[in-house]
């Protein structure tokens, strides 16, 4: 049952690099990852888990304010920026995408268009939670059989 | 002043956002300079020493210099994008102080707009780096502050007039800097 060092890496490097060819992260991800170094063993996971915060605060109050009645635009497109801002500074580019066009809606005060917005927000977000707690916990089995990942 | 033997530069940080302090603090230190980072313009002055408007007008001067004597910061950069204050109007407020208007300033911003940009560079700041803030822009920063370690020095030892007229060239001048090509495009 238990998988040896070396499937593990394999299977590391697998999942990683669908997660950047299907998009969910960019170049920045990497340059996070370029950022941790023995000083600073879990920088990564501790810049994810605050995008994780960040995320979960964001898309609550998104969907707060769509609910209001009548919506508030800027409120909303502050948010928006943010979450663009941060998914940005992480390296989630399928979430940064959808931030923009967020964004956009905004503007022309489109309500429907929010509202599909804020609906896949919340998919990709969910996507990219599950796929980097796996890359995670992929990391730390490496790391629990004696094993090292780039 | 035992702060001229220090080899190590001091940046002060500014930004509202978490992950983006976490971000450049750590960018930054990898590069080996002391960071110190805040999340607002008002505390940025708060730890230069430099108090709000109008009651620093009332001090004599002698006490705000003495304030800021403590810390040492050899370059900020700042965020645009911040609530009540933001990065242009600490810019602004860093110019007109007469302690500490030859601090370099870098502005960054996850927007390009370039009439922002420009605004920027031509009321002081020394580069603007878009967000998300890359190695190759940190690695940038470093002859901003040599030239302000140089100038520093010079004042301390009152070199020759000549050595002088050659630091003046080099001072900030808003022209040198226009005449760089701002860093507008993120080559990622």
């Amino acid at each position: 049952m238990t998988m040896d060092v070396n499937q593990l890496q394999a299977k590391l490097r697998e999942h990683q690099s669908a997660m950047f060819q299907q998009g969910f992260l960019d170049d920045q991800f990497s340059q996070l990852q370029k950022l941790q170094d023995e000083s600073t063993p879990d920088f990564v996971l501790e810049v994810v888990t605050m995008f994780f915060d960040d995320s979960e605060n964001l898309l609550k109050n998104m969907a707060r304010c769509l609910e209001q009645v009548p919506a508030d635009f800027k409120q909303i497109d502050a948010y928006a920026h943010q979450y663009k801002g941060s998914s940005a500074s992480v390296g989630a580019a399928r979430v940064k995408s959808v931030c923009a066009t967020f964004r956009s809606f905004c503007e022309t005060k489109n309500l429907d268009g929010c509202m599909r917005c804020l609906q896949q927000l919340q998919q990709e977000y969910s996507l990219l939670k599950n796929s980097l707690q796996y890359l995670f916990r992929l990391q730390n089995d490496i790391k629990a059989a004696g094993g090292s990942f780039s | 002043m035992g702060m001229a033997a220090e080899t190590q530069f001091h940046v002060l940080a500014v930004d509202d956002s978490l992950i983006d302090r976490m971000l450049i603090e750590r960018l930054l230190k990898t590069s080996s300079f002391h960071v110190t980072a805040v999340d607002s313009g008002s505390k940025a002055l708060k730890f230069l020493g430099l108090v709000e408007d109008g009651k620093r007008n009332e001090e004599p001067p002698t006490i705000a210099l003495e304030a800021n004597q403590d810390v040492e910061v050899n370059l900020i950069i700042t965020d645009y994008c911040m609530p009540e204050m933001t990065g242009y109007d600490l810019l602004r407020k860093i110019k007109e102080s007469e302690s500490l208007k030859d601090i370099p300033v870098v502005i960054m911003s996850s927007e390009n707009v370039p009439s922002r940009i420009n605004r920027c560079l031509e009321d002081g700041a020394d580069e603007f780096f878009l967000k998300p803030v890359q190695q190759s822009d940190v690695n940038r920063l470093r002859p901003h502050l040599m030239k302000s370690k140089v100038k520093d020095e010079e004042d301390h030892h009152q070199i020759s007039n000549k050595r002088k007229e050659t630091e003046e060239s080099h001072s900030p001048d808003k022209t040198r800097t226009k005449m760089e090509p701002p860093k507008v495009v993120n080559s990622s």
